[in-house]
């Protein structure tokens, strides 16, 4: 096993258990931390692609991994700035409890 | 026979001419005005209608005297202010108005008798509940009559024709709760409608031939010569020329205006009316204008006539004449309503005006017309005021004594009847008689029609002494006391007994000033006329008749007045002739059987023919409307709606499916953006692959 292909698994185990807590957690919070774990399954794969990839010397992977978990935590901060506002609105977390935008 | 006339062509218009349509004009509108009131006001509608026709008066004198003192500067006054009213084509229908002799006199006469009888109404109506629709009506038809006056145009003249018809319909109608009175403005309107039909023809003919309505135009009007020479030079059918059929349809039509045999019918019936109605539209001016329409459309009447001779639309118009006023006459001998009497006296004396047109010309004819409207008038209110002053009696065999009751009624009746008798030399009917009978006299076709009109004097002078003995001698038969008119009522009688005496003296032939005006010609005073062979002689006759009826009057009916239930004088002697003259020829039910009955006869088998034919007709294609209708609601109901509910309910239950995706759960839609995204790399790998 190459160690890009190792680094590839490690990222996709990262995102299968980032979008399995997105998915199965009631809790908004928790939800919010599952696409955290995503995000930053998608972050190793840049720095292992960079790494691994034709041109290592050039910095792009980084960038890209830096841009990123500068959006993240943006969006984590628009995330949890949500989340409280709908607490405050409903007095919940449970995200089964909010379905009142049902078509 | 008439000399021709030359008028003097004018082409300055004077100001009177100019403003003439204000005449008719002032009447109508404040009978618009009137009818335009919210509530009734009695009093402005009578000050409005009888201010209006002062208005009309002093402009009509107006135009007398201007017409007056151009006869006087030796040239006759011929002004004519026409215009365009419609165009097509290349001709035009023309409207316009004419200033001559004859029209100014008429106009006196319509606008100084009407105001006259707008003022006895006051009196006379004072009581009416329909105060103001009456003056309404009254003065609809004062305009409309001095509107055919003024008419330079024959369709104008034709419309105001019409506006008459229609007012005196109204007016006859006027106390319309009476069956009777209904069914005679009915009858009036219907018969008077035959002539008229007969009279449009004429119109559409003169108009075809001519291509002009009006009458003068300069030389080019359907009355002068470059359009009669047309119409002489066309023939139509049975010999006659087309200026000859025109006139005689026109005379149609002014025999269904005035009572003409044989539609005469309507004029007895339509005193129903009030008697102001009566003394103005069926005495004095309405029927008066067919034979101002007869005047005025003399030049076709008389076209191709050689210096002597006549014509034969002339010829019919003097036969007609003469035959009615000898059988109107009879009748009036044998009735016993007041008005009735007169109504058959009016008939009659239309019949001497026309004779008189037919006869000797325009002047000779109207002279009869303007003198007949004063005394006819004088009598219809005479009789109007006998009527009110024995509290709606109109049975003269219920009267009687009533010179004592009524001095001043009396008198003025006793004049108008003299002057309808034509009593010698004091009374203006005498000399306008004679001078029909003049011109009978000296006919060149024959000599029956001056008997006929000798006899109708005879008649006329026995009727009405035998209705004057009736009403004013003799011992009151009624069951009340009478009681004088008021002063509203007797001052017009007064005043029109006053011109029935004074008018004489325009026309006698030792100054035929009436004629010379209306002729164009100089009017000498000459008394050595009378030294004429015939003349005297002529007037002794006429005088010698007149005195016969009056004596003979006296004689059955001066004397011993029979009570109501006693025969009358003549029925005992002769039963059978009273009973056909009591029952007016049995014309009416002539009609009854004849005309009537025909025309109830086709309008059932219209009748039928419209409910079996016609109907059925119709009642098929309903019928194939309604199958088709309902092969189309079928079509609708089944085919169309079907399938657009079954479309509506297959998108509303992929709608229902949709929805149950939208569930609101927000890790429902992350999943299946997760599936999503495993489908899309599973089909991307497999596509991938080699």
């Amino acid at each position: 096993m190459t160690p890009l292909a190792a680094y590839l698994l490690v990222a996709a185990l990262l995102f299968a258990i980032g979008l399995a807590g997105a998915l199965v957690r009631r809790n908004a919070i928790l939800v919010l931390i599952g696409i955290e774990l995503m995000l930053n399954s998608a972050n190793l794969n840049f720095i292992a692609f960079w790494r691994y990839g034709p041109h290592p010397e050039a910095l792009t992977g980084m960038m890209f991994a830096i841009f990123s978990i500068a959006v993240a935590a943006a969006e984590a901060a628009v995330g949890l700035g949500l989340v409280i506002a709908i607490y405050r609105h409903a007095q919940t977390t449970d995200l089964d409890k909010m379905n009142r935008m049902k078509g | 026979m008439q000399e021709t006339i030359s008028f003097a062509p004018r082409l300055a218009v004077s100001p009177i001419a100019e403003i003439l349509w204000l005449i008719p004009a002032v009447p109508i509108v404040a009978s618009g005005v009137i009818a335009l009131f919210k509530r009734p006001r009695r009093k402005l509608a009578a000050t409005l209608s009888i201010g209006s026709l002062v208005v009309s008066l002093l402009l009509s004198l107006v135009a007398f005297a201007h017409a007056v003192s151009g006869w006087l500067y030796g040239a006759a006054v011929r002004e004519t202010v026409n215009f365009s009213w419609l165009h097509f084509g290349s001709s035009s229908v023309d409207l316009g108005w004419v200033l001559d002799p004859l029209s100014a006199i008429m106009l006196v006469m319509v606008s100084f008798v009407g105001l006259l009888i707008f003022i006895y109404s006051t009196g006379y109506m004072a009581r009416d509940e329909n105060y103001t629709r009456f003056f309404c009506f009254l003065s609809l038809f004062a305009g409309a009559m001095l509107g055919v006056v003024i008419s330079n145009s024959i369709l104008l003249l034709f419309m105001n024709w019409e506006l008459v018809g229609l007012t005196s319909y109204l007016l006859i109608g006027f106390w319309y709760q009476k069956p009777s009175a209904a069914a005679a403005a009915k009858k009036a309107f219907l018969t008077t409608r035959i002539g008229d039909i007969f009279f449009l023809l004429g119109i559409v003919w003169l108009f075809a031939q001519t291509g002009t309505l009006l009458f003068y135009n300069h030389g080019l009007g359907s009355m002068e010569g470059w359009a009669l020479a047309g119409l002489l030079s066309q023939h139509a059918a049975l010999g006659l020329t087309a200026a000859g059929a025109i006139g005689l349809l026109i005379f149609a039509g002014a025999a269904g205006k005035s009572g003409q045999l044989p539609l005469h019918v309507w004029l007895p019936d339509a005193m129903e009316g009030p008697t102001p109605v009566s003394a103005l539209i069926h005495a004095a001016t309405m029927v008066a204008a067919g034979v101002y329409l007869i005047a005025r459309v003399y030049p076709l009447m008389q076209a191709g006539a050689l210096t002597g001779g006549t014509t034969t639309a002339l010829t019919v118009v003097t036969w007609v004449g003469a035959s009615t006023a000898v059988f109107a006459a009879l009748i009036a001998v044998a009735q016993n309503d007041i008005k009735r009497i007169l109504a058959y006296s009016t008939i009659s004396q239309l019949g001497y005006m026309m004779a008189g047109l037919g006869l000797g010309g325009v002047a000779i004819g109207m002279f009869h017309l303007i003198t007949h409207a004063f005394f006819k008038a004088l009598l219809f209110m005479g009789a109007g005021s006998v009527i009110h002053g024995t509290h709606e009696e109109q049975d003269i065999r219920r009267m009687g004594g009533l010179k004592s009751d009524m001095p001043l009624t009396f008198i003025t009746y006793a004049i108008g009847m003299l002057a309808l008798c034509g009593f010698p030399l004091v009374f203006s009917g005498f000399w306008s008689k004679d001078g029909i009978l003049e011109a009978a006299q000296h006919w060149s076709v024959a000599k029956a029609p001056f008997y006929m009109l000798v006899f109708g004097a005879l008649l006329t002078a026995f009727y009405m002494t035998r209705q004057v003995s009736y009403v004013f001698f003799g011992y009151n038969r009624g069951h009340k006391t009478a009681h004088e008119s008021r002063a509203a009522m007797t001052v017009p009688l007064a005043i029109l007994a006053f011109f029935s005496i004074a008018l004489g003296f325009i026309g006698t032939p030792a100054w035929p000033w009436f004629r010379a005006f209306l002729e164009g010609r100089d009017a000498p005073f000459d008394l050595h006329v009378f030294s004429e062979p015939g003349l005297l002689a002529l007037m002794a006759t006429s005088s010698v008749v007149v005195f016969l009826g009056l004596g003979l009057g006296w004689w059955l009916y001066g004397n011993e007045t029979p009570k109501p239930e006693e025969p009358d004088a003549l029925e005992k002697s002769v039963p059978w002739i009273w009973a056909v003259l009591r029952d007016k020829f049995y014309i009416d039910e002539l009609y009854g059987v004849t005309v009537i009955a025909f025309y109830g006869w086709w309008a059932r088998v219209a009748d039928w023919f419209d409910r079996r034919v016609w109907g059925g007709a119709v009642a098929g294609v309903v019928w194939l409307f309604a199958i088709w209708a309902r092969l189309n609601r079928f079509l609708d109901t089944t085919v169309v709606d079907g399938s657009f509910d079954k479309g509506c309910e297959e998108l509303s239950t992929g709608g229902g499916l949709l929805s149950s995706v939208e569930s609101g759960r927000v890790q429902t839609y992350l999943r299946i953006l997760a599936l999503a995204v495993v489908a899309l790399a599973a089909i991307l790998i497999w596509s991938g692959r080699p």
